[in-house]
């Protein structure tokens, strides 16, 4: 699946990943290769990256979106901090 | 006796002229140097103001293409609380200039698109001191504020240290300031970036935002949404009119710094033509002084032949 995470001050991640695990505003959820079309609100929380299935990545975001079409994901956040 | 003649402040002499005309160089080429100097900090800033608008493109691209996934997926027309026209009273004005002068015409043409605005569209409201001005950067604060203009104080130090956290403070107050009824327009008036010779001095409308339109070509798919399609909506739009105001604020940060430097380059040119000009009467007088003094030797030695 092809992750690209967005802010307005630069390209956070793009690449291929495993999945990644979102605080969605209606609670925690995960996107995985091949998911479907989707369009969702993001809330304050942890943002993990699963770049394999061992390796992880992790930011705190505030609030954003997350679109996934065509096994492409775009993650919109208006800032991110890396833990 | 010559010695006497020179010391005389009244009575302007060779050297004394030479003197004053090396000083004059002296000073030309330091402010020169400071010019020269100032535009190659505006060149290195441009670039990365310039990183920084096309870094946003995409993330701006991206929100957009969202919302007219959702609009076109969704049948509902929902009624935004932004997007109410009222009758307008009460006007703000978002000014976007820099924090520093030396950028040639760049700040007072911001000053004057504004004022020019608020005479020709707003100039009741204006009579009524209902026409506020938010200023992004000093100069904005400084001017507005001197020609008396109600202004909202806060946001105006922003390029300090630019980032989208602040730029969303000021964005935000207005947007909430609009949704309490405080006011009834808001537009932004700053310099699009062109390229570094160029820029585009503009007044955009901010609030109430132009109805989305149905009739877009994004493609049709089943989306998921999560929550509702109005909840998503509702919640897009101010991302949506943050992320405008932060263009705008990066454009005109662009902008200050082409202006900077085409003015600056012109400061350099002009100080190349004015020490040219220098060195050709320095190097004149320098003769004149020369023949004076031979002059005045052959004749003393004439003289003393003579007597």
């Amino acid at each position: 699946m092809q992750l690209d995470i967005l802010t307005p001050e630069k390209k956070i991640y793009s690449g291929k990943v495993y999945g990644i695990q979102l605080p969605g505003t209606e609670g925690s959820f995960e996107v995985l290769d091949q998911h479907a079309a989707m369009i969702a609100s993001l809330g304050k929380g942890k943002m993990k990256i699963l770049t394999d299935k061992n390796n992880t990545t992790s930011y705190e975001i505030n609030s954003g979106f997350i679109e996934v079409l065509n096994n492409k994901a775009t993650v919109l956040i208006e800032g991110a901090i890396a833990l | 006796m010559y010695f006497c003649a020179r010391k005389n402040d009244n009575f302007p002499t060779m050297s004394g002229q030479l003197k004053e005309v090396r000083l004059r160089i002296k000073s030309v080429s330091s402010t020169q140097q400071i010019t020269k100097a100032m535009k190659m900090v505006s060149a290195a800033k441009l670039r990365k103001a310039q990183d920084a608008v096309t870094q946003m493109r995409p993330y701006a691209q991206k929100l957009q293409e969202m919302l007219s996934n959702i609009v076109s997926n969704s049948s509902s027309d929902s009624e935004l609380k932004l997007a109410i026209e009222r009758p307008i009273e009460k006007v703000l004005l978002i000014a976007i200039t820099s924090d520093r002068g030396l950028c040639g015409a760049y700040n007072a043409n911001v000053v004057k698109l504004a004022r020019q605005r608020v005479k020709e569209a707003y100039a009741s409201q204006h009579a009524k001191g209902q026409v506020s001005i938010l200023p992004i950067g000093k100069k904005a604060y400084e001017n507005f504020t001197r020609l008396g203009f109600p202004v909202v104080d806060r946001f105006w130090d922003m390029f300090s240290n630019l980032s989208f956290e602040n730029v969303r403070a000021a964005a935000n107050y207005a947007q909430e300031e609009f949704i309490k009824g405080t006011y009834d327009k808001i537009e932004i008036v700053y310099s699009q970036f062109k390229n570094a010779a160029t820029q585009e001095f503009i007044c955009e409308p901010y609030l109430p935002i132009p109805k989305v339109s149905n009739a877009n070509t994004a493609a049709k798919s089943d989306f998921i949404f999560e929550p509702s399609e109005e909840v998503l909506v509702t919640e897009l739009m101010p991302k949506i009119l943050n992320t405008q105001v932060f263009k705008a604020v990066l454009d005109a940060h662009a902008s200050e710094h082409g202006a900077r430097m085409t003015a600056m380059d012109k400061a350099s040119e002009n100080a190349n033509e004015l020490l040219r000009g220098l060195k050709i009467s320095y190097n004149r007088a320098r003769q004149a002084a020369i023949t004076t003094e031979l002059t005045e030797i052959v004749s003393g030695a004439a003289a003393l032949q003579g007597a």
